[in-house]
């Protein structure tokens, strides 16, 4: 049993690779859009902010699964092709994006109003306002939420296993499949996303402390 | 895109789809009202425990917070039956395996609500001459409830949306109903559109039930 597992491991590496790399994609992208979403949601003009809210309402309403499924099956039908890995990367992007998108509102809220209109008070522009004085303010309590968030990526890329794309999930149901070691695989398999999401929000914990300070 | 909306072999297969939503709020009713006896006595007893037992409380919490739904889902209905000698249908598996995960993730919402009952209510409790397990019953859980009732909503809503990840053992809850319609009639943008309304409507109507019930729990008494 451990031999067949052993030497499976290679094979489960290349998964356990795979899954790491879906979860990086899906969180720098989804960083970088729910950004720009999160500002619009805040700052930006009416039809901005109510489209933003329907999108996050959305996307955070349904459950990822039919997300993953109707990008999938979905966009070929209206005659748009991708690549099952980068369907199950947009799919995933687009649910992350609307969490990240919350962050940020509420990472800006908790910024006392005195502090933007201090800014205007002294003649700094909108983008000088954001980058000297809310950003750097709502960083600190944006980071642990968001750290946290990630492993929600972890767990969340195991279902594209369900796309045939080979990530861990995928590649210990097909070793499975070869030797029938169902239960040792499993328990292998938990105990590698654990270690990484352990790992995750473990640092978040210790940011969340590092920054529970208010520095007024 | 030349793609032309036809909903007329969705609603041919719509019981598929409601026979679905009803399934996916039985499996998340039966398996949070399971998650909450869980919940409820590993929190109660981790708060008034040694080192060991919180050790393995806590271990089971992150366990279960850290590994994804589906492989718990898998790990359960294909793994578990092969070390030990049961036989269970997808459906009571999947109900075992989000009771599990679900109880994981109320142990810490009871737990934090324990904490935050005042310490002036308990010395009152004892003051007027209750014993441990009357002020438990009657002063620690209903002030807990009151504080903890909105991340229990929040719990069961997600959890409603988990039901999702019981299509993958093949129960024919929503999910698997848009599945089997999406590959037996390939009205495929119709069938994800209809139940992504589904979705929204009966997760915002409980949300709005819940908050009722909150509302009135706050007022009551």
């Amino acid at each position: 049993m451990l031999g067949q597992i052993a030497y499976a491991l290679p094979f489960l590496a290349q998964g356990f690779a795979l899954t790491l790399w879906v979860s990086l994609l899906v969180v720098v992208l989804s960083l970088i859009a729910g950004v720009i979403l999160g500002v619009g949601l805040v700052y930006g003009p009416a039809p901005v902010r109510w489209a933003v809210r329907i999108f996050s309402d959305t996307i955070r309403g349904i459950p990822i699964l039919v997300l993953i499924f109707f990008v999938y099956y979905g966009l070929p039908a209206v005659g748009i092709h991708l690549q099952s890995f980068w369907a199950a990367v947009l799919a995933l992007t687009l649910f992350k994006t609307a969490q990240v998108v919350e962050y940020l509102r509420g990472a800006v809220a908790s910024i006392p109003k005195g502090q933007s209109e201090a800014a205007m008070a002294i003649g700094l522009t909108f983008r000088q306002r954001l980058a000297y004085v809310i950003f750097p303010q709502a960083f600190r309590r944006f980071l642990p939420p968001w750290i946290n968030g990630v492993t929600d990526a972890v767990k969340g890329s195991a279902l594209v296993s369900l796309l045939g794309i080979t990530d861990l999930m995928q590649a210990i149901n097909q070793v499975i499949g070869r030797t029938y070691e169902a239960m040792p695989l499993y328990i292998f398999g938990a105990l590698i996303y654990f270690a990484v999401n352990y790992a995750l929000s473990y640092a978040s914990r210790r940011l969340e402390r590092r920054f529970a300070f208010i520095r007024d | 895109m030349g793609y032309t909306l036809n909903f007329n072999l969705i609603w041919r297969h719509f019981d598929k789809l409601w026979g679905g939503l009803l399934l996916s709020l039985e499996l998340a009713v039966i398996s949070i009202a399971i998650g909450i006896v869980i919940g409820l006595v590993l929190a109660v007893w981790y708060v008034s425990a040694g080192r060991v037992v919180r050790g393995i409380i806590a271990a089971y919490v992150e366990f279960i917070r850290n590994v994804p739904l589906i492989l718990l889902v898998y790990l359960v209905f294909y793994g578990l039956p092969t070390v030990v000698d049961l036989v269970y249908s997808a459906q009571t598996s999947f109900v075992a395996t989000l009771a599990l995960y679900s109880g994981a993730y109320l142990v810490e919402v009871f737990r934090s609500g324990l904490e935050a009952v005042p310490r002036g209510q308990l010395d009152a409790g004892k003051a007027i001459g209750l014993t441990p397990w009357q002020r438990l019953i009657h002063v620690r859980l209903p002030t807990m409830m009151r504080i903890t009732l909105p991340a229990l909503s929040n719990t069961f809503i997600s959890l409603f949306k988990d039901t999702s990840v019981a299509s993958v053992i093949s129960v024919p809850e929503l999910t698997y109903g848009a599945q089997w319609i999406n590959f037996n009639t390939f009205r495929i943008v119709e069938v994800y559109l209809v139940v992504t309304a589904m979705y929204l409507m009966t997760g915002y109507a409980l949300l709005f039930a819940l908050r009722l019930v909150e509302r009135w729990y706050r007022t009551a008494r």
